[in-house]
């Protein structure tokens, strides 16, 4: 399913969030959205998710009006991945992964048959079928985050939102966990990451989009986009990229000590 | 294999909370001043049933036995079950909506708006049928108008409920209070303080219905609810995206489970403490999955209150009100629950 969001608005009370934010994604596309803190992300997710419904422009998923959809459908189309976080009541990984089959029961429906399959096989799709048992509590912060990705296949939605999935985790879990969004991806999944992380655009995404002061500073493919200017407006640190053989590698310049004079 | 075993143990302690609440059931109608055997009852019972059908059977027992089983002890016994399972399931159900384990099921201030309306009734001299329907009338008032409020309030809804539920049910209190105070300390004071207490004393078999009618209406949507109540409990964001209309589903699981306290707030008074101890014991027994959760709730808290309301009537010869024995035997537990090593299910 494709995503295309144009001339997106709005505002908390007067002061505008996300001024005009235009882009789209593709199935088979990881679009990676980089932004410093505070930039909009969040609220850009959550005008996706529904949550917040008094934004101007159009969301169009497949072409239809998300505006216009049920949360229901909504949960048949696009699925929303957590960071970790701590739960108030504790859940086991079957039971939480099932709860992502929730839009496909009636109203008064408890899952089944049918929806426990489709939690086993999101599971196994992961590799995490051994999880099923424990308590999600109990887990790794690399594994709740696979658990969390899980759950969204199991809602079988097309479109996954990933908000920051990597910043509670150390940097194996990290890879991982990016690794596995992008073989979901390769598999005609449309998935949106918002990251902290240049690198990990760099490594993994296919697309970007780059948010300063709720404005578009730049989208597009990762290689066309992605330069020491960007990061200089997005962070205010002078970068610099490297070609390396496993891939492009942002490294930060250092404050050099001003040379005093050419002497040899 | 082990899930197997989760799935089982769930099965197996639901089974068994039910085979104690019914051996509670029988023993509870032998219990009492005037002693009947257990064989009795129960013959007592299968004849009462049978006559439903237009059939007897002999009679081996003296008629005050029978009025003791079947006038005084059953229709207190079945109310016991009903408050108990009633109180539980709200106690749950607002714990998993508002995503604290600290609710109980007055957290909105219902049983302040049901007291206020008992002690309004009983000042005015009403009879008791009139001082359950105010009572009743009272608690709904009172969170329809708490949901009014954190309604158009902004902000997030569930922190506005509870800050609604707090200042409305202080204001039922104060109002309590000054009824208490103008209230004919001679008998109607007495009266409103009893009240207050809780008690299941003089239920009579007409008022069975009268209290399970408006108790079912409001459980069934609550057991028909139960895997949502599960998403509910992930917060606002996560349920939505799940594709759970939030709004409508806390305002259904509110309106049920505050119906369901309501009805039982009205007929036997105050009781604090089953609907905080009893989900937490559940969740110790059978997990958060609200599937296993609620009806084990229900069972434990028909039996704890059905056991304390054995207590109630036949530790001494006054009978205590079960409103003060619910916190002296629920506070010990509750603590006894907090120091207790959690097990990894």
């Amino acid at each position: 399913m494709s995503l295309s969001v144009r001339d997106l608005r709005f505002a908390y009370q007067k002061t505008p969030v996300l001024s005009g934010v235009t882009f789209d994604a593709a199935p088979g596309e990881l679009l990676a959205i980089l932004g410093p803190n505070g930039v909009g992300k969040t609220t850009l997710f959550r005008c996706i998710l529904g949550e917040q419904k008094r934004y101007s422009g159009t969301i169009e998923i497949d072409g239809t009006d998300a505006g216009t959809l049920s949360p229901r459908e909504r949960a048949h189309r696009v699925a929303y991945i957590p960071q970790t976080h701590g739960m108030t009541f504790r859940f086991s990984v079957r039971d939480t992964v099932l709860m992502g089959t929730s839009h496909t029961l009636s109203p008064f429906g408890s899952p089944g048959r049918a929806q426990e399959r489709a939690a086993g096989e999101a599971l196994d799709r992961l590799g995490i079928g051994k999880l099923s048992d424990r308590m999600f509590d109990t887990l790794s912060g690399g594994e709740q985050q696979l658990v969390y990705v899980a759950r969204a296949l199991a809602q079988q939605a097309k479109i996954l939102l990933m908000d920051e999935p990597t910043s509670s985790l150390d940097y194996g879990n990290q890879l991982s966990v990016l690794s596995v969004v992008k073989d979901l991806s390769r598999d005609g999944y449309t998935v949106l990451l918002s990251t902290h992380n240049p690198q990990h655009a760099l490594w993994y995404a296919d697309k970007v989009l780059a948010l300063s002061d709720g404005r578009v500073a730049a989208f597009g493919r990762t290689g066309e986009v992605l330069s020491p200017a960007l990061f200089g407006t997005l962070y205010g640190t002078q970068t610099q990229l490297y070609e390396t053989p496993g891939g492009t590698v942002i490294l930060p310049v250092p404050n050099k000590p001003e040379s005093k004079g050419d002497q040899p | 294999m082990q899930r197997v075993n989760g799935r089982k143990r769930r099965t197996v302690v639901l089974l068994l909370a039910g085979g104690v609440l019914l051996a509670l059931f029988f023993a509870s109608l032998t219990l009492g001043r005037y002693p009947v055997p257990l064989f009795t009852v129960v013959r007592i019972l299968w004849r009462r049933f049978l006559s439903l059908f237009g059939l007897s059977g002999p009679v081996t027992w003296t008629p005050q036995m029978e009025n003791a089983v079947v006038s005084v002890r059953l229709p207190r016994i079945v109310m016991a079950c009903l408050v108990g399972c009633s109180l539980a399931a709200a106690g749950t159900t607002f714990q998993g909506v508002f995503r604290n384990p600290m609710a109980s099921p007055d957290i909105l201030g219902a049983s302040n708006g049901a007291a206020f309306g008992a002690a309004l009734a009983i000042l005015l001299g009403c009879s008791q049928q009139y001082i359950t329907v105010f009572a009743f009338l009272g608690a709904l008032l009172t969170v329809a108008l708490v949901f009014l409020i954190a309604q158009r309030a902004p902000g997030l809804r569930t922190v506005n409920l509870i800050l609604a539920g707090i200042m409305i049910g202080s204001l039922f209190s104060a109002g309590t209070s000054y009824l208490k105070l103008v209230a004919d300390p001679s008998n109607q004071l007495p009266a409103i303080t009893y009240w207050l207490l809780g008690s299941l004393s003089g239920t009579r078999l007409s008022a069975i219905p009268v209290a399970a009618i408006p108790m079912c209406v409001g459980l069934v949507p609550l057991l028909l609810l139960r895997w949502r109540l599960n998403l509910l409990s992930l917060g606002d964001s996560e349920a939505k995206a799940l594709g759970v209309n939030t709004d409508l589903l806390r305002a259904v699981l509110i309106l049920c489970a505050t119906l369901v306290t309501a009805a039982a707030i009205a007929v036997s008074g105050v009781i604090g403490w089953v609907g905080l101890v009893i989900p937490h014991l559940s969740r110790k027994l059978v997990g958060s999955d609200h599937r296993g959760l609620l009806p084990c709730a229900m069972l434990t808290g028909a039996s704890f209150l059905l056991l304390v309301d054995d207590v109630s009537r036949n530790l001494l010869a006054t009978e205590i009100p079960i409103g003060i024995l619910t916190a002296v035997i629920g506070a010990p537990f509750f603590i006894w629950l907090l120091l207790r090593k959690e097990k990894t299910l």
